[in-house]
C-alpha cells in the first residue's frame, strides 16, 4: 500500500496483486498528519491486512512505520507502471512542480523542480483563482469562454493576487484573466521543461491535470498533446505503494 | 627590544597555546574512550588528524586574540599569494575562513544582519556580510580577530573581495594592497603576468613599510618552496579517495583544507598534511572507507554549506554515498605544480592567476571532467550558491555538458555557503534525496 501526503490533498491505494487498485483513499490533508495518515493506512489494512507502505509527499517522513520515498521517484515509478513508455512526465502539485524524464527503463534520467516560492504550482492557481471568486470545478467553462487571453506577467503568487486585483479594477473580464493564469503557469512548466528532454511525449500526473484549462494551455505552451494519465492524482501514492511492493 | 605584547603572543603561540590545546585533546580523548561508538553510524571511524586539525586551528586563532601590537598582522584573502607575508612575519588572519567557523557555528544570521543593518544588501556575499558585520561588532566566536595593519586583496575569485576589503580598509583606516589578476581566456598572455608581477612588487614594498623590515629573494624563495610542498602533500591527501573505498569523505576535505588555506608556506602547515596523508594512506591499506558502505561516488561543485555540513553528510553516508572529490578542495592543490622556485616571482604570477574561478567556462568544464573520470564518479552535485555569483554562473551549461561528455546524473543544488536564512532546508534536501535515489 502506498500513501501520498501531500500539501493540499492526502491519497492512499491498496495495489493488488495484478497492478488493480483495490482501495483508494482521497482526502484534504488535515493539520495534524500522523493522526491523519495513520488513519488512512488503518482503513487500508482492513481491506488488504498488514502490508508493507511506501510514503511521499511533503508529509511522508511523518507517516508511522512507513518507507519514507520522494515524490519524484514516486511519480516516475507510477507513471510508468501505467504507460510502460519513456517520456516526459509533469506534476503540478500544491507545493511545487516537477518535470521528470523518465528513461525507457522507468528511471528517471533527471528531473526539475520550481524555485523555493509557490511560483508555477497548484497554490498558484488556487489562490488566484480563489481571489476571483471561480469554482475549480468550473474553472474549465471559464476559460473557454474566454473572449481573449489576458497576459499576468507576475510569476510571483503574490505579486500576481496584487496584478489580477487590477486587472479587474480595470474592467478586465474574469474570463480571460483564468485563461492568462494557465497561459502564465504553462509558460513556466514550458521553462523547466525544456532544460530536460524538449522532444519527448508529455505526461501528466497529480490533481491539477484534472483542469482541462491547465491542459489545453500546457498543450499550446509545448506544442502538443498532453497524455493525462487515468487518476492522476493517486499516481504518488501508487508509486509509493510499488517502491515496497516485492 | 621585545615588547611585553610580543612576549604574550610569542608565549601563547609557542608555549602556553599548544600546552593547552593538547590537554583539551588529551581530555577530550579520554571522554571519547569512555563513550561507546555508534553502531548504527554511517561513517567510517573518525580521523585521527582531525584532533591535531583542531589544536592547529585553534592555535592559529588563540595567537592571533595576542598579534597585534605584537607583530605586523595582514587580513588576507583566500586566493593572495601569502607566502610572500611570511618571511615579513606577518600573522595572516582569513576573513573568509573565519565566516567558514562563524557559518558552521551558527553565528552568520547575527554578524551578517549586524552589516545588513549598516545597508549591506542581503544579495552580497555572506562571507562579506558576516565578516563585516563581525568587524562592525566585535563578535566573533573565536574570542577576538586581530585589528589589521595591512589588508591584502586578490581578485583571482571574486570582484567582490575589493569592495569588501575597500569597506574594511574604511573601518580599520589601514592600507589596502591589490593583486587584480585579469581573467583568463584560454591562455593568459606574457603582458597579463607581467601586469601581476608589477603589483607583487608594490606588495613587497607595501610589507616592508608596514612591518619595517626588508627581506631577500632567498627568505621569499625559501617560503615558496613551503607554500609549493604544501599544496602538492594536500593534493596527495585529496588524490587517495581514487582508492574505494575513498579513505574519507568530500565533506571532511572541506573542514581540513583550513591549514592550506590559513596556514599556507608554514612549516606546521606541512607537517599537519604529512600526518593527513599517511593515516589516509593507511586507512587505504587498512580498506578503511570514510564511509561504511561507499556504493556511489559523487563530485561536488562550489564552496561547501557550511551551516549543514553534518546533515548533508549523513544524508547522503546513510545511503552509500561520498563525494569523493570536490572542484573547491582541488583549487588549493593545483596552483603549487605552477610555482617554480628557480622562477620565483614570474611564476608565482602564473600561478595565481590560473585558479579556477579566473579561467574561463571551457577551462572549468574541463577541470570537473577530469575530476570526474579521475575520481571515476557516477554523479555531480552543482552547488548552486545564492551569494556566490562568480562559482555559480554557468552552471546550467556546466550540467548540460557534463551529462552529455560524461554520461553521468547531476543536479543544480541550491543554497548558500553561509547564510542559513538563504537556504530551504525541506525542499533542498528533498531534491538531494529524489537525486539519490535516481540512482537505484
Amino acid at each position: 500500500m502506498g500513501i501520498d501526503v501531500g500539501s493540499t490533498t492526502t491519497k492512499g491505494v491498496l495495489l493488488g496483486d495484478d497492478g488493480a487498485l483495490l482501495e483508494c483513499v482521497l482526502e484534504p490533508t488535515a493539520p495534524r498528519i500522523d493522526e491523519q495518515s495513520r488513519e488512512v493506512v488503518a482503513r487500508l489494512k482492513q481491506k488488504g491486512g498488514e502490508l508493507p507502505v511506501g510514503a511521499t509527499g511533503y508529509g511522508r517522513k511523518r507517516v508511522p512505520t512507513a518507507r519514507a520515498v520522494t515524490e519524484i521517484t514516486c511519480h516516475a515509478k507510477g507513471a510508468f507502471f501505467r504507460l510502460k513508455r519513456q517520456g516526459l512526465l509533469v506534476d503540478i502539485g500544491g507545493q511545487d512542480t516537477k518535470v521528470i524524464h523518465l528513461g525507457a527503463q522507468g528511471d528517471v534520467q533527471d528531473f526539475s523542480m520550481n524555485d523555493k516560492c509557490a511560483a508555477g504550482t497548484g497554490r498558484f492557481l488556487e489562490v488566484i483563482l480563489g481571489r476571483l471568486n471561480v469554482p475549480l470545478a468550473e474553472v474549465s467553462a471559464y476559460a473557454a469562454r474566454a473572449p481573449r487571453v489576458v497576459s499576468i506577467s507576475s510569476t510571483c503568487t503574490v505579486f500576481a493576487e496584487s496584478e489580477v486585483v487590477s486587472l479587474i479594477a480595470e474592467g478586465e473580464p474574469v474570463e480571460g484573466i483564468v485563461k492568462g493564469l494557465h497561459a502564465s503557469l504553462a509558460s513556466r512548466v514550458r521553462a523547466q521543461a525544456g532544460t530536460l528532454s524538449p522532444s519527448a511525449e508529455i505526461f501528466m500526473s497529480g490533481g491539477v491535470a484534472l483542469n482541462q484549462a491547465m491542459v489545453a494551455a500546457l498543450a499550446q505552451a509545448m506544442g502538443r498533446a498532453i497524455t493525462v494519465l487515468p487518476e492522476p492524482q493517486l499516481i504518488g501514492a501508487l508509486g509509493a505503494a510499488l517502491s515496497v511492493a516485492g | 627590544m621585545i615588547t611585553r605584547r610580543r612576549l604574550e603572543y610569542e608565549l601563547v603561540k609557542h608555549v602556553v597555546g599548544p600546552a593547552t590545546l593538547r590537554f583539551d585533546t588529551l581530555r577530550g580523548e579520554l571522554k571519547r574512550r569512555k563513550k561507546k561508538p555508534r553502531p548504527d553510524s554511517p561513517f567510517g571511524p573518525p580521523l585521527e588528524a582531525a584532533h591535531k586539525l583542531k589544536e592547529l586551528m585553534s592555535l592559529h586563532y588563540l595567537a592571533g586574540r595576542y598579534a597585534d601590537g605584537a607583530v605586523p598582522v595582514a587580513w588576507v584573502t583566500s586566493g593572495f599569494p601569502v607566502e610572500f607575508l611570511r618571511p615579513f612575519g606577518f600573522h595572516a588572519v582569513y576573513p573568509e575562513n573565519h565566516a567558514a567557523l562563524c557559518s558552521a557555528q551558527k553565528q552568520v544570521p547575527e554578524l551578517a544582519s549586524a552589516a545588513e543593518a549598516e545597508g549591506y544588501a542581503t544579495d552580497l556575499c555572506s562571507y562579506a556580510r558576516c565578516d563585516l558585520g563581525s568587524a562592525f561588532t566585535g563578535k566573533t566566536p573565536v574570542g577576538r580577530l586581530p585589528k589589521p595593519d595591512l589588508l591584502c586583496c586578490c581578485t583571482n575569485i571574486c570582484q567582490t573581495l575589493l569592495y569588501w576589503y575597500r569597506a574594511l580598509a574604511t573601518h580599520f583606516n589601514v592600507p589596502l594592497v591589490l593583486i587584480d589578476p585579469p581573467f583568463v581566456y584560454g591562455k593568459a598572455k606574457p603582458h597579463h603576468h607581467q601586469y601581476i608581477l608589477d603589483q607583487m612588487e608594490e606588495l613587497l614594498a607595501e610589507a616592508a613599510r608596514v612591518s619595517r623590515k626588508q627581506v631577500s629573494l632567498a627568505e621569499l624563495v625559501e617560503v615558496m618552496h613551503l607554500a609549493r610542498e604544501g599544496t602538492a602533500l594536500w593534493g596527495e591527501c585529496l588524490d587517495a579517495s581514487r582508492n574505494r573505498p575513498a579513505p574519507w569523505t568530500g565533506f571532511d576535505g572541506f573542514v581540513h583544507i583550513g591549514p592550506i588555506v590559513a596556514l599556507r608556506g608554514t612549516k606546521e602547515c606541512n607537517a599537519y598534511y604529512r600526518l593527513l596523508r599517511d593515516e589516509l594512506h593507511d586507512r587505504v591499506k587498512k580498506g578503511i572507507g570514510g564511509i561504511k558502505n561507499e556504493r556511489h561516488r559523487l563530485m561536488w561543485d562550489n564552496l561547501p554549506i557550511w551551516y549543514g555540513l553534518r546533515e548533508l553528510s549523513t544524508l547522503l553516508a546513510e545511503r552509500g554515498f561520498n563525494f569523493v572529490c570536490t572542484s573547491y578542495t582541488n583549487a588549493w592543490a593545483e596552483g603549487g605544480a605552477l610555482v617554480d622556485p628557480s622562477q620565483p616571482m614570474a611564476s608565482m604570477a602564473r600561478a595565481y592567476s590560473h585558479v579556477l574561478l579566473n579561467q574561463d567556462l571551457k577551462n572549468r568544464l574541463s577541470v570537473l571532467e577530469r575530476l570526474a573520470r579521475t575520481y571515476e564518479v557516477e554523479g555531480a552535485v552543482l552547488h548552486s550558491d545564492r551569494s556566490c555569483k562568480p562559482y555559480s554562473v554557468g552552471q546550467i551549461d556546466l550540467k548540460d555538458r557534463l551529462q552529455k561528455a560524461l554520461g553521468i546524473r547531476v543536479l543544480l543544488f541550491e543554497a548558500d555557503h553561509a547564510d542559513p536564512r538563504a537556504y530551504a532546508k525541506e525542499p533542498a534536501e528533498n531534491r538531494l534525496t529524489a537525486f539519490l535515489e535516481s540512482f537505484a
